[in-house]
């Protein structure tokens, strides 16, 4: 069994499951059970100014029959007392002392209301603290959450004052609502942060509901946008989290956020550049009971993998993820059908026929059975027909030996470029 | 007071029970559920394994989409008794069993499917199609099943005058007559007729033609004729013993359970069902529920030579049917009443001589006679042919089945189309609702063609199944 404590900026866990601040983390009741259940840590609900909520919040959106592929929701930060929460928090970590408990703070920006809140939280023993600058809806109308995370100065500003007064590391949540991410990061980074925590949930209407012509959720027949996540946000956080992983000017541990809903989603998220992950949505749809296949899932694939520790997977792909311009253009795979495991569906050809190169053709065998075929001269290898194929080993993609060497487009263009000054150079003798 | 003995007395709710329909309907999660692991497949095996083309991962796909009007418009479309055949196809041999998924992991449930679709349709009342504006032209139909109403209902489309000529007083053939309850409920089979109504079809029930309309009216009367009369009765064994009380005819036997509770007397009786046919099946799952103690298939030739679907068999068997292999019926036996008493077998075996169909053929074993003690016998070998009425039209037949041009289904004379059971003979595949549904359109093709000229291109995606 691998070793799956990790230690993120100074914040120690015994695993790298820890519940995002989110309604799971609402009370130390929930806390206390979830770390009953195996999470490693959590990051409480946002502290700060009670606020009121609406009543009907969430609202998710379902694909193919499947429940909850995405999810919505207009709940705001904690609706409780501050004592209540901190008397809680007080009383989990006594329970839990090796479990990492995390404060979720969000206030107005304005410097003595930072020191207030962080020295109040330091003094019931938080493990670290995670500043909220990401919730897209409602405190952002009031000039939180998304509203100051959505200015880089205001970030680095608010984080500075924090680390004024902090004792225990500060991670900054990053909302996603925001041209490049990395700006953001980076000023997180100049004004003080020890860790960042991506993503925050991104703006979305659930839907509309066709009969009634309401918005999904809606309050009374009135709706507002919400925070959207959940496994259909999975792509986009990833990418997120890859682009400040490899940005220089970030450097500090990541916390990966976004649609992890199984332990596969874990071990992305780590390959990207997490140092630990936050876990919200799969939790609102099965229990703080899923945590015990993720971790039995990592650990037979650590076991596997010949990995002695879970943090040895942290940033092992990112080198693997550049820019489209360092991307080698002489690469060249085709897609190959292996007859043996194909089912005849035909998906491949009409996905092809219509949505890419046509080169799938349907053929008839001389015993008159059906097959595909790929007429690999006129295949781009974008992919595709592998994609739609629904039988397992039915379409391989193959790389060929396209016998030139690498060439990307960055290296296409300085060559060109050299070429064309030493032409103007020729024209100018 | 005395009261008759509960194990002979049949009650209309064991009625009730016994001849509802046995197998449930999906729910709409289970319809959600198995709609969405549909693959969508491009040209799909599904759909040309079905006689009637129905664009089955269109209609699944609407189903996913909640869109069942769309969903029951793309099946009745393609097969006008699409609801009947959503229950009685035998989809294993057909839709299913071509479905990709079969070999990957299991083929989708079409056949529920369509019947989620359809039950969807009639209990909305809503109406399906519209009648095609009128071209003048009157085409009379003889014979109110599966077949005739494909037929009338594409003519009318079309905007031909149809007028169906139906000899008993329900329509839908065998689907409203002929096949039991707790597979198809006469309710579908008559909301199908009703659809067909609905177009402006004229239904005159209980109408014989030679008898109640004379054949040279309707050769004067009509543009066209189509012959869809489908079959009759279980001809005759010609053994002894066969008027005695107690024997009755299979078709017959399934008739009576149809309409309410039949006037027989087989509540814990012991049945012997002559034949192992589709029919043959129905009649002993029949005579199970209709309360019989024992219900023995007497059949001369063995499971391998049956003509039963497979999964009709194994249903007679999870009915508690027993069955009686290589046994020969001799002679009904009864007693001095005239009721059944026994029924005298001889056992067969196969010699490794084959006949004309190809199948092992089987001889008495000598000395070998018994006998099988029953109060009631089922003949269900096969169907008679209605040689008179194709006679009195004139028609070229070979013994009782009309001779047609395969490709139009046009019969010796031109102003007559044949199709359905009445142009089934042995070697021309299955009498299946959905062959005599594709039959009917095809009729119906061809007599637009000759009548109006059309085109193939505007027949559009039919003339591949004519031509099939």
């Amino acid at each position: 069994m691998a070793d799956l404590r990790i230690d993120l900026a100074g914040i120690k866990s015994p695993n790298p499951f820890w519940l995002a601040s989110a309604p799971p983390t609402n009370t130390g009741y929930q806390v206390q059970r979830a770390f009953e259940a195996g999470w490693g840590g959590a990051v409480w609900k946002t502290l700060g100014d009670p606020i009121i909520n609406t009543s009907s919040r969430f609202a998710a959106v379902h694909f193919n029959g499947q429940r909850v592929a995405g999810f919505n929701n207009i709940e705001l930060i904690t609706d409780r007392p501050l004592e209540v929460n901190l008397r809680e928090i007080y009383e989990t970590k006594k329970r839990f002392p090796d479990h990492a408990v995390v404060a979720s703070l969000m206030v107005e920006p304005k410097q003595e209301k930072w020191h207030e809140i962080v020295k109040r939280v330091e003094a019931v023993g938080v493990d670290g603290l995670e500043l909220n600058f990401g919730c897209p809806h409602g405190m952002a109308e009031r000039g939180m959450g998304a509203a100051s995370g959505q200015q880089p100065d205001l970030v680095e500003a608010q984080t500075y004052w924090v680390k004024e007064v902090a004792a225990t590391p500060v991670i900054v949540k990053l909302t996603p609502n925001i041209t490049d991410i990395t700006v953001v990061a980076r000023h997180a980074v100049k004004g003080g942060a020890d860790a960042i925590s991506l993503i925050n949930t991104i703006n979305s209407l659930a839907g509309v509901d066709i009969h009634s012509w309401n918005t999904i959720p809606n309050v009374g027949g009135q709706g507002a946008h919400g925070g959207y996540c959940g496994p259909a946000v999975k792509p986009i956080a990833l990418s997120m989290v890859a682009e400040c992983a490899r940005d220089r000017g970030v450097g500090v541990p990541i916390s990966g956020i976004g649609g992890i809903s199984t332990w596969q989603d874990v071990v992305e998220f780590m390959l990207m550049g997490s140092t630990g992950i936050q876990v919200c949505t799969a939790v609102m749809h099965h229990g703080f009971r899923i945590v015990e296949e993720m971790l039995d899932g990592l650990n037979n694939y650590l076991d596997d993998k010949g990995l002695a520790s879970v943090t040895e997977l942290t940033g092992k792909s990112v080198p693997k993820y550049s820019n489209w311009g360092d991307l080698d253009l002489n690469y060249k795979v085709v897609a190959r059908i292996n007859e043996e495991n194909c089912i005849n569906c035909n998906k491949c050809h009409i996905a092809c026929e219509d949505a890419s190169h046509q080169c799938i053709d349907m053929l008839t065998n001389a015993d008159g059975k059906a097959f595909l075929h790929v007429r690999e001269e006129d295949c781009v290898g974008c992919n595709l027909c592998s994609i739609v194929c629904p039988a397992d080993g039915a379409i391989d993609m193959v790389a060929l030996d396209s016998g030139v060497a690498p060439m990307t487009w960055n290296q296409r263009q300085k060559v060109i470029s050299g070429l064309n000054s030493s032409y103007s150079e020729a024209e100018v003798v | 007071m005395e009261h008759a003995s509960p194990l002979n007395t049949f009650t209309p709710d064991m009625f009730m029970r016994g001849f509802a329909e046995a197998e449930p309907g999906l729910t709409r999660k289970g319809a959600i559920e198995e709609s969405n692991r549909c693959l969508y497949c491009y040209d799909a095996p599904c759909i040309k394994a079905c006689p009637t083309s129905i664009n089955i991962p269109s209609f699944i796909k609407r189903i996913a989409t909640d869109n069942l009007k769309g969903s029951a418009q793309t099946i009745m479309d393609s097969n006008p008794v699409g609801a009947s055949c959503a229950r009685v196809c035998p989809t294993e041999e057909l839709c299913e069993g071509a479905c990709v998924l079969n070999d990957a992991s299991a083929p989708i449930q079409i056949g529920l499917l369509q019947r989620y679709a359809t039950d969807w349709a009639i209990n909305s009342g809503v109406q399906l199609f519209k009648p095609g504006l009128p071209n003048g032209k009157r085409v009379a139909v003889i014979g109110g099943g599966p077949a005739g109403l494909s037929a009338a209902r594409e003519l009318a489309r079309e905007g031909f005058g149809v007028v169906i000529y139906e000899a008993k007083e329900l329509a839908g053939g065998l689907d409203t007559h002929g096949i039991v309850s707790f597979r198809l409920p006469q309710s579908i089979p008559l909301w199908e007729v009703e659809q067909i109504g609905k177009l402006g079809v004229e239904i005159r029930t209980g109408m014989k033609v030679g008898v109640d309309v004379s054949v040279e009216e309707l050769k004067a009367d009509y543009d066209a004729i189509v012959l869809a009369a489908g079959m009759g009765y279980v001809p005759p064994l010609g053994i002894e013993g066969e008027k005695l009380s107690g024997v009755y005819d299979a078709i017959g036997l399934v008739e009576t359970t149809k309409t309410g509770i039949p006037a027989l007397e087989l509540t814990g009786r012991r049945v012997a069902v002559i034949g192992a046919g589709n029919t043959a099946i129905d009649a002993a799952t029949c005579s199970v529920r209709l309360g019989a103690a024992n219900v023995k298939m007497v059949y001369r030739r063995t499971p391998a030579e049956m003509t039963a679907y497979d999964f009709e068999y194994e249903f007679a068997k999870q009915e508690g049917v027993e069955f009686s292999w290589l046994t020969l019926p001799k002679r009904i036996i009864g007693d001095e009443l005239g009721n059944v008493t026994a029924l005298e077998c001889v056992q067969m075996k196969l010699t490794g001589e084959r006949g004309k169909d190809g199948r092992p053929t089987p001889v008495p074993v000598e000395g070998s006679e018994f006998l099988m003690p029953v109060e009631a016998v089922v003949v269900a070998i096969g169907q008679k042919r209605r040689v008179d009425l194709i006679e009195a039209l004139g028609l070229e037949h070979e013994r009782g089945v009309v001779k047609i041009d395969e490709a139009t289904g046009r019969t010796s004379d031109p102003q007559i189309y044949a199709a359905g059971d009445i142009v089934f003979g042995s070697g021309k595949g299955e009498a299946m609702v959905v062959s005599a549904a594709r039959q009917g359109k095809a009729a119906a093709y061809a007599i637009m063609k000759q009548l109006l000229g059309m085109q193939d291109s505007a027949l559009g995606s039919i003339l591949t199944y004519i031509s099939r």
